[in-house]
């Protein structure tokens, strides 16, 4: 193990941390509802009443726009430099929507509200889907 | 209307967070999932950033008797540690580790690259369905 010091970026993601931390706590204060993204993308579906519907669309098109005005604002290009084509990163789209259905929640929900809230359930999760996300990454990166 | 309004603020913090983060590039994601590689651990202060701010703000936002605009707060019920809740865990991160994309950036890079995360997000929609048949048949 080495650590990429030129790529380390502590105090951005820092406060890019507190931001998301901070999206959480408000949505907990004015609607009561974990901040999960798989959970309020899930909610769009199936028997869920026009409002529900309403403030999980509000949210997502906020999370969407955020960047945007973001980049705007700073006039500063986001990076995006893909890891995945083809086969590969069409398997991890759905992957990923099939994990945070049955293991009920991603990494905004257990990661940032569970562990905050202290629940064993999100602990365990976020230890496995770590443990999973590293293992994976050392088996495509250096085998 | 006032709900929708606090919804879509709430989000586009979200989604500022997300890229001043770096959360939106999933090359910077896999590089600190890349523990035994060139690691670049600037990502766990996301989560510390976030769980920091979340937790210090919930104790407070927990002595209300309900949110400010609706009438109960919706905490999640399971307590249980169980197989769904691991093999999904498991499962997600397969997925966060092979493409460097988890659902809150998938969802604010839509349009950044939309050529790219538009199928990405369809597909992963597709996952959840799935996800969500699976845990009928097995509750």
């Amino acid at each position: 193990m080495t650590i990429a010091w030129a790529s380390f970026t502590p105090m951005s993601a820092f406060l890019g941390g507190c931001l998301i931390g901070l999206a959480a706590l408000l949505l907990m204060m004015f609607q009561g509802r974990i901040m999960g993204v798989s959970g309020i993308i899930g909610g769009l579906f199936g028997t869920a009443s026009s409002a529900e519907r309403g403030w999980r669309l509000a949210f997502l098109l906020g999370a969407v726009a955020g960047p945007i005005m973001w980049q705007v604002i700073t006039k500063a290009p986001i990076i995006w430099q893909a890891v995945a084509s083809g086969p590969q990163f069409y398997i991890a789209a759905f992957l990923v929507g099939l994990g945070t259905a049955i293991g009920s929640g991603c990494t905004s929900g257990h990661g940032i509200c569970g562990l905050a809230r202290f629940s064993p359930r999100s602990l365990i999760a976020v230890m496995a889907f770590m443990a999973s996300a590293v293992a994976t990454v050392a088996i495509v990166n250096h085998f | 209307m006032t709900r929708l309004i606090t919804a879509l603020i709430i989000g586009s913090i979200f989604g500022a967070g997300l890229a001043i983060a770096g959360m939106l590039n999933p090359s910077k994601v896999v590089g600190f999932l890349d523990v035994f590689g060139d690691w670049d651990p600037s990502l766990a202060f996301v989560m510390g950033g976030g769980v920091l701010v979340n937790a210090i703000g919930h104790r407070f936002v927990m002595k209300r008797k309900a949110p400010i605009q609706c009438a109960t707060f919706s905490m999640p019920t399971s307590t249980n540690i169980d197989k769904p809740l691991v093999i999904g865990s498991v499962i997600f991160g397969m997925g966060w580790g092979l493409a460097g994309l988890c659902p809150g950036p998938v969802v604010a890079s839509l349009f950044l690259n939309g050529q790219a995360m538009l199928p990405f997000f369809g597909l992963m929609i597709a996952g959840l369905l799935v996800g969500r048949i699976v845990m009928r048949r097995l509750v």
